[in-house]
């Protein structure tokens, strides 16, 4: 086999690989990106440095996020000042907090505990201090 | 032709020549420079957060913002810019045999706004990051500092489009008659790609820093939401020149890769026509792909899918730049000399740091991975494992043409352990911090998170493996250039046989390939 061959070999290779990498993302993110209808929505607000949250019903929360088992959330992202990503990385909640934007993301979680929210976008000086948590309940 | 250091000139001889080895060397020289200054920086933020906890050696966290801001500057357009256009400007003249570059004196001031720039982006330790993002760097970023960064990066600009032209017209309307464009060497092909790219891709950041100054003086809201603009606006015109300007920081090292590997496994490069292709692929497919750094921004689906169509046609490209190295070592007899070893070190790392990049591009990946030390890891293996490697390749090759001495090569040898060692160390295991979900410029972390811990403190330890190695060629540089053994200037790496060597051609006009 020439050099000549082999190259070509690669090149077909590499783009078989590449057509496998994003038609399977092409169908993931479809997937991902599908809110279920009976979501309930809850309103994050971030600004320098914390995260505020508001439930459908009213109530208001500081830093710390109470959600239930086994039901499907979709956020409604607001900010206030400057760029955040509100992030919850055992769940794979990610999503941009931009000023004059409103961004969504949704998860459902299938798990009780406690698990980390943090902020994923430099945005000053207590970045690393933007901490919350989010504690999922096992009441039905 | 060469060989400044050798007959002994005054500094100011140097300084104010508009040849173009001496604006060669200049750049050189403040390129290096900038790249031990910025490298104290990075071993600051290390060595910071090899313990969590607030006080361990940085005391504030306006003051780590502020170091790994300068940091990211400097690296990207005091040290990998310069040494890309100080090795061009040193050899594409000679590779197009002209007698300099078109425009001397344009070359000479090009050079001299690098310093000014540099002395900017110092004097005001900016604290925006590097992206310096809307609405932060707006009505955050305090005082001076921040309208000194978009200064001096405008002047940096500016300088970086200067020596475009100067590239594009050397080696387009000055080459010699009898030389086609086809032949002429690839080094010079990828200094050529890039300029072509800075011209197209530069305006749109240099439009967007005006926007960002007058936005600050409060006289316009372009990206201000209180004032009626839009943040994404900004995100589009930075992304629009950075992420062609990743292959801007790329290209010359893979240019220089080309230079080093056939002459030292003693073989004709495998293929000139699939590596000009790919220079010129890469400079176009560079353009389709800045809009994967804005996934999480609230793209729709249909545009987040055209951006991973344009971010992964850039890989088989890049495959072929590898494939193109591979084959020309095929068979070859190689010599690991010091210039080889950091060659071939690039190319592994290059891969790997490419093949981190697919993952990046498939959008639900970049969800997890997006704004994370994943991405610190993947940016830094580029920059460190290709672009460095390449460029240090080029500078133990270049050495005894400028200073007609060697350089120890047994202490670069041990550069290049402990540089690979320490790359290898430090940034595949911020891949893995990023994966445990580790945000990036983070001044502290939970000390409860075992796993951070332990993974920043293996990294904080490759990272002083890589400053040791730093410290190996520091010692090459300075002590070696004076006193070290004088260079056999017909083959000064023991190669055997008839070479050419495009820097001591006495009269490039007369000189045949």
């Amino acid at each position: 086999m020439g050099h000549e061959t082999a190259e070509w070999v690669m090149v077909g290779v590499v783009i078989a690989i590449l057509l496998y990498v994003g038609v399977d993302s092409w169908v993931v993110q479809k997937e991902v990106e599908e809110v279920p209808a009976d979501a309930e929505t809850v309103k994050v607000i971030g600004q320098q440095w914390f995260w505020s949250f508001e439930h459908q019903d009213g109530t208001k929360e500081v830093n710390t996020l109470h959600l239930k088992k086994g039901h499907a959330y979709n956020f409604e992202i607001y900010g206030k000042d400057v760029m955040h990503s509100f992030n919850i990385p055992d769940w794979v909640v990610f999503e941009d907090v931009v000023p004059g934007h409103v961004n969504h993301a949704w998860f459902a979680p299938d798990q009780a505990g406690e698990f980390p929210i943090q902020c994923r976008e430099y945005c000053g000086l207590l970045h690393y201090n933007m901490r919350g948590s989010l504690i999922v309940e096992d009441t039905p | 032709m060469v060989l400044e250091l050798k007959k002994p000139r005054p500094v100011w001889q140097i300084m104010f020549s508009t040849h173009h080895t001496d604006v060669g060397l200049l750049y050189l020289v403040t390129g290096l420079a900038f790249l031990f200054m910025a490298g104290v920086l990075a071993m600051l933020i290390r060595t910071h957060l090899f313990f969590p906890g607030q006080n361990f050696l940085i005391s504030d966290s306006v003051t780590f913002n502020r170091i790994f801001t300068v940091h990211g500057l400097t690296m990207l357009f005091l040290f990998a810019l310069p040494v890309a256009n100080g090795i061009g400007n040193y050899l594409v003249p000679i590779m197009v045999r002209y007698k300099d570059m078109a425009y001397p004196k344009l070359n000479a001031i090009a050079f001299w706004m690098n310093p000014i720039g540099g002395a900017l982006l110092w004097l005001g330790f900016s604290d925006t990051s590097w992206v310096s993002y809307a609405p932060y760097s707006v009505i955050r970023a305090p005082g001076p500092a921040a309208d000194m960064m978009i200064f001096g990066l405008k002047i940096l600009g500016i300088s970086s489009i200067l020596s475009s032209v100067n590239f594009v017209v050397t080696i387009l309307k000055c080459k010699h008659p009898d030389l086609p464009l086809r032949k002429v060497p690839l080094f010079a092909w990828s200094m050529l790609t890039v300029s072509l790219m800075t011209l197209v891709a530069m305006p749109s950041y240099a439009a967007a820093l005006i926007m960002l100054l007058t936005d600050r003086l409060g006289v316009s809201g372009f990206f201000n939401p209180t004032a009626g603009g839009d943040p994404i606006a900004y995100l589009h015109l930075f992304w629009f020149t950075f992420h062609p300007e990743v292959y801007i920081f790329l290209l010359p090292a893979i240019g220089m890769m080309y230079e080093l590997i056939p002459r030292f496994s003693r073989k004709p490069l495998y293929s000139q026509g699939s590596g000009v292709f790919a220079f010129v692929m890469l400079g176009m497919i560079g353009f389709a792909s800045w809009g994967h750094h804005m996934y999480s921004t609230g793209m729709d689906f249909t545009t987040k899918v055209v951006f991973m169509i344009g971010t992964l046609a850039a890989v088989p490209a890049s495959g072929m730049h590898v494939f193109n190295f591979l084959a020309t070592m095929w068979g070859g007899r190689i010599k690991f000399a010091a210039p080889m070893l950091f060659s071939v070190g690039g190319i592994a790392l290059f891969f790997s740091a490419g093949a981190g990049g697919v993952l990046n591009s498939a959008m639900p990946l970049d969800f997890i991975s997006h704004g994370t030390y994943w991405v610190v890891g993947h940016m830094h293996l580029f920059l460190t494992g290709t672009i460095a490697f390449g460029f240090v390749g080029m500078v133990y090759y270049i050495f005894p043409f400028i200073t007609g001495r060697m350089y120890n090569e047994k202490l670069a040898k041990i550069h290049f352990i402990m540089m690979l060692w320490g790359t290898v160390q430090v940034f595949f295991t911020q891949h893995l911090l990023g994966l445990e979900g580790m945000p990036r410029r983070v001044y502290d972390y939970p000390a409860e998170y075992s796993s951070w811990v332990q993974l920043n403190q293996i990294a904080t330890v490759g990272a002083w493996i890589l400053g040791g190695g730093f410290v190996a060629f520091l010692i090459n540089l300075l002590y070696y250039s004076s006193k070290g053994k004088e260079a056999n200037m017909d083959d000064p790496f023991g190669l055997g046989g008839k070479y050419y060597y495009p820097h001591t051609a006495k009269n490039p006009h007369h000189i045949g390939y």
